[in-house]
């Protein structure tokens, strides 16, 4: 059977693995290759890495550590942040990466969506959607959730789908780092009315969080990051108390 | 030694990453005449049919690959090509299997196949040695090969599917096994030491 993912995820600034709270509020959390190998031992499913570095040497770090990560782990992972067009998506993927993180860049300019499917595959291409309530909805914002736009996170998830996303990374920027719980309404709303996998973002401080992600949201995959880094919740634990709760997972 | 066919797949360096783990010399190319002086061969895949048939073809070796007669192991795409046809940009393969790849219901199920999941192989297969009943290993595909005589794996998804083939010297595996941990490891060291 199918099973549903954890997915530890590393911000990687400058070469170091950080932590914010609501994208702001940066801590140091270790060396993004020992957090790698240890989760892949500890039984993480994926791996997500997010570059978060503004400058340009920092982005050149940044594609060292893909390699590093590469040769020290034999778990898939997804490498995001910055990759604006088909030559970095093609870098990124010749660093060792079998996925990469779209976001900013497929907002602005949605024919690269298109572009990136032909020369890779839609299976190597994760849109990001950063969203954010509004009125009764959600809008999608750019930019490391420092730009609004006027599009509408729901029909912009089913527009990327139409333009060749293989999976959708939703993150809700009101719960993340917030350790309250992913936003349900917001995952259950997006994978009910899209035929790819979703992987749910933001908010995880418990158990029972991820659990009714994947009951209540639907998400075939969660994501977290600080509850793993600080040592808080252990992947195993998680993994055997979504078994006692009948969901499917990697033991 | 092991030769990996260069012909611009994605997951190239993985495989490559992963034979370095084992300890195992390889080489990387798309010249034929050095693929033919290859021990064992290994054609990895990430990506679509008719691009990798057309790169296959770029490079020319489809001819040839239908000959080889050391042990070949195809990843991925690289088994899918193994059967004689794929829906895939209805695509002519290279027809060492018999049977055709085709879509997965995307009105019954979430595609692509994402994720971990059990393989159910055939018992005393050599490239299943010393993994334990329903493993579990990494998928990531649209298609899907179907269940024939020559299936040594099967997998559940909606339906079943051949998650791994053998015809005499060809292997084929669906999932990724240079990105499923410790058994993906077994599974590529047996292919070195038991195929």
């Amino acid at each position: 059977m199918l099973t549903k993912r954890i997915i530890p995820c590393l911000d990687v600034k400058d070469g170091r693995t950080v932590k914010g709270t609501k994208f702001v509020d940066l801590r140091d959390a270790g060396d993004p290759v020992d957090l790698a190998s240890r989760y892949s031992d500890e039984g993480a499913d994926e791996l997500v890495f997010l570059d978060i570095s503004a400058s340009k040497e920092g982005r050149k770090t940044f594609f060292s550590v893909v390699e590093r990560v590469a040769r020290a782990i034999q778990i898939p992972f997804t490498v995001g942040g910055g990759i604006s067009d088909v030559v970095d998506v093609l870098r990124a993927l010749d660093a060792g990466a079998d996925k990469v993180s779209l976001n900013t860049a497929i907002v602005e300019h949605p024919e690269f969506l298109f572009e990136a499917s032909a020369a890779v595959g839609s299976q190597s291409l994760v849109a990001a959607i950063d969203a954010k309530r509004k009125g009764s909805g959600w809008c999608v914002w750019t930019k490391g959730g420092s730009e609004e736009t006027d599009l509408d996170a729901v029909a912009w998830a089913q527009e990327a789908v139409r333009r060749g996303a293989g999976e959708l990374l939703i993150t809700s920027m009101d719960s993340d780092g917030m350790k309250e719980g992913y936003d349900l309404d917001l995952l259950r709303t997006i994978s009910l009315c899209t035929s790819i996998p979703v992987i749910a973002s933001g908010g995880a401080g418990t158990r029972e969080h991820i659990r009714d992600a994947i009951t209540i949201g639907r998400a075939d995959a969660v994501l977290a990051a600080s509850i793993f880094h600080y040592q808080q919740i252990s992947i195993i634990d998680i993994k055997e108390f979504l078994q006692t709760n009948k969901i499917p997972v990697r033991l | 030694m092991i030769g990996i066919i260069d012909y611009g797949a994605g997951n190239i360096r993985s495989v490559g990453n992963a034979l370095n783990r084992l300890g195992q010399p390889f080489f990387v190319s798309k010249d034929i005449a050095e693929l033919q002086g290859a021990t064992k061969l290994i054609l990895p895949g990430v990506g679509e049919a008719r691009s990798a048939m057309t790169s296959l073809g770029k490079i020319g070796i489809l001819q040839w690959l239908t000959t080889v007669n050391v042990p070949f192991l195809g990843i991925c795409i690289g088994m899918q090509i193994l059967f004689e046809h794929s829906d895939e940009r209805d695509t002519a393969c290279l027809g060492i299997v018999p049977g055709r790849i085709s879509r997965f219901d995307e009105t019954k199920l979430k595609v692509p196949h994402i994720g971990w999941n059990q393989v159910n192989a055939k018992a005393n297969n050599p490239l299943f040695n010393k993994i334990r009943d329903n493993e579990y290993f990494y998928f990531v595909h649209s298609f899907r090969a179907p269940v024939g005589p020559d299936t040594i794996g099967i997998t559940q998804y909606g339906e079943a599917f051949s998650a791994a083939v053998q015809k005499q010297n060809f292997y084929g595996v669906q999932f990724h096994t240079e990105k499923s941990g410790a058994a993906g490891i077994q599974v590529m060291k047996n292919f070195i030491e038991l195929c």
